[in-house]
């Protein structure tokens, strides 16, 4: 039996079901969303929350520009409180060349009207107290950066296109795309067959092998990531603390835990998972050097998820050369949920043939075939 | 009468319900809306029961129903004793 839609958008994590929605809140809701496990199920439920705007790369820039303004308006639109805290990030530098990278990253930010402050060791000590700033060079501070907490986002977006008329289905793997000529046909899952033109691929990991099945070749590779959570405690931290120099980034919640992730430069390409001593060290050694009264903090959990890595770590979006209905929304590094919904409205846009309200033409795949990348230094985790 | 399910994080079994009934049908997704088994006991007190109430709800029996995925470790464990201070 074969049945069909509009369009189908294969990942049920906050790019799937971002665009879900805008396309639903545009009107249009023949639209089936896949998911190979439960919603939230990949790296949007795995992920720190972390909304920042100090990015090295301007399209990365404008992209968390924008999308930090929707996130402000997001709790109101989606009728609950998506913990939405607007604590700042505090971005640490540990060398000389981190702090000439920095002075430019904070020029090319005020430059795009982001204010962010180029700080001094001692500053950052007065924004956070209890870091241990003895090896600290320097430091960039925003203010309108923060976090929020993924799943209610997630969750929110489910609920909403579904109130709305478009159907998610859980538990149902791709496991074909069938292409005539330059046009998609149909998606194959293991639940039956889906007629259709329209296919957008957020996929997270697994969106090289999806790709794969319209026989689009794409440079993503997944990573696993490691990442951790404590037990509660009195609030003490407004920012999210980085420092790219060791990978580490940590917050602390509204609910009094501190959330937080180092990445591991000899992880290696793949599908994976699981958790790692290395990690349950590392963290630990790394946090407790950076505010000595960790020492005292219980770990409580880690688990993974995996960043869709590109090789100038900015996202994929928009259509395919060889399909034009084929959009990829894809490859963001380990930053798509925070630049999640610009990018969402954008893909809905382009699909209805409206006139996208933000120029993302430079982040097409076609970049790849050229050498004109713009890398982005600014990754973490 | 309240009957309260998760301790770590306060949730009544009348809340579990209602979530059921928004269609978070399943543990993974129960656990992340409603925090059951992300609190300090990491699940212990509160995932048997959830699954009972799961199991009850949907018509299955307990041990036909999915585990949440084992998050390490096990217990809690101080960052000093991890980063390897003697003095713990």
């Amino acid at each position: 039996m074969s049945e069909k839609a509009g369009a189908v958008v294969i990942g049920g994590g906050v790019n799937g079901l971002g665009t879900a929605y805008h396309l639903a809140k545009k009107g249009y809701t023949d639209v089936v969303v896949l998911e190979k496990s439960y919603v939230c199920s990949g790296a949007s439920g795995r992920n720190g929350g972390g909304i920042r705007q100090q990015w090295s790369s301007r399209e990365n820039i404008k992209l968390a520009m924008e999308s930090t303004k929707m996130f402000e308006g997001l709790s109101e639109e989606l009728g609950e409180d998506m913990e939405f805290i607007q604590g700042g990030y505090l971005v640490l530098a540990f060398d000389e060349d981190e702090v000439e990278r920095f002075e430019k990253n904070v020029a090319l930010q005020r430059k795009m009207g982001l204010n962010t402050e180029f700080v001094s060791p001692e500053e950052a000590k007065e924004i956070v107290p209890q870091l241990n700033i003895s090896k600290v060079k320097a430091a960039t501070f925003n203010e309108s950066d923060g976090t929020i907490y993924p799943f209610l986002v997630v969750h929110g977006y489910a609920r909403a296109v579904r109130e709305m008329g478009v159907e998610i289905r859980e538990h149902t793997e791709v496991t074909d795309i069938e292409v005539h000529g330059d046009e998609i046909t149909a998606v194959k899952t293991d639940k039956g067959i889906i007629e259709t033109d329209t296919v957008v691929n957020a996929a997270g990991g697994w969106s090289n092998q999806i790709a794969r099945m319209a026989g689009v070749e794409l440079p993503n590779k997944p990573y696993r990531h490691e990442i951790m959570v404590t037990e509660p405690f009195a609030h003490f931290l407004d920012p999210m603390v980085i420092s790219f120099h060791h990978g580490i980034y940590f917050s602390q919640s509204k609910h009094g835990n501190i959330v937080g992730g180092i990445g591991n430069p000899d992880e290696k390409e793949g599908i994976n998972q699981r958790s790692s001593m290395w990690f349950l060290r590392t963290m630990a050694k790394t946090l407790v050097d950076f505010i000595p009264q960790f020492r005292s903090v219980n770990m409580l959990r880690q688990w993974a998820g995996l960043y869709d890595t590109t090789p100038d770590a900015q996202p994929i979006i928009g259509p395919v050369p060889e399909l034009e209905r084929f959009y990829q929304l894809n490859g963001f590094s380990g930053h798509g949920f925070m630049v999640s919904p610009v990018v969402n409205k954008v893909t809905a846009e382009l699909i209805l043939g409206e006139e996208p309200s933000m120029d993302i033409d430079r982040l097409s795949v076609t970049r790849f075939e050229g050498m004109d990348l713009e890398q982005e230094y600014s990754v973490v985790g | 009468m309240t009957v309260m399910i998760c301790r770590c994080e306060d949730i009544t079994e009348e809340e579990i319900l209602e979530a059921i009934s928004q269609g978070y049908t399943e543990i993974e997704p129960l656990k992340r809306r409603l925090r059951i088994g992300m609190g300090q006991c990491q699940g212990k007190t509160c995932i048997p029961l959830v699954e009972r109430i799961l199991a009850r709800e949907r018509c299955k029996k307990p041990e036909d129903m999915d585990e949440p995925t084992a998050r390490p470790p096990s217990r809690q464990v101080s960052f000093g004793l991890l980063a390897g201070d003697r003095d713990e």
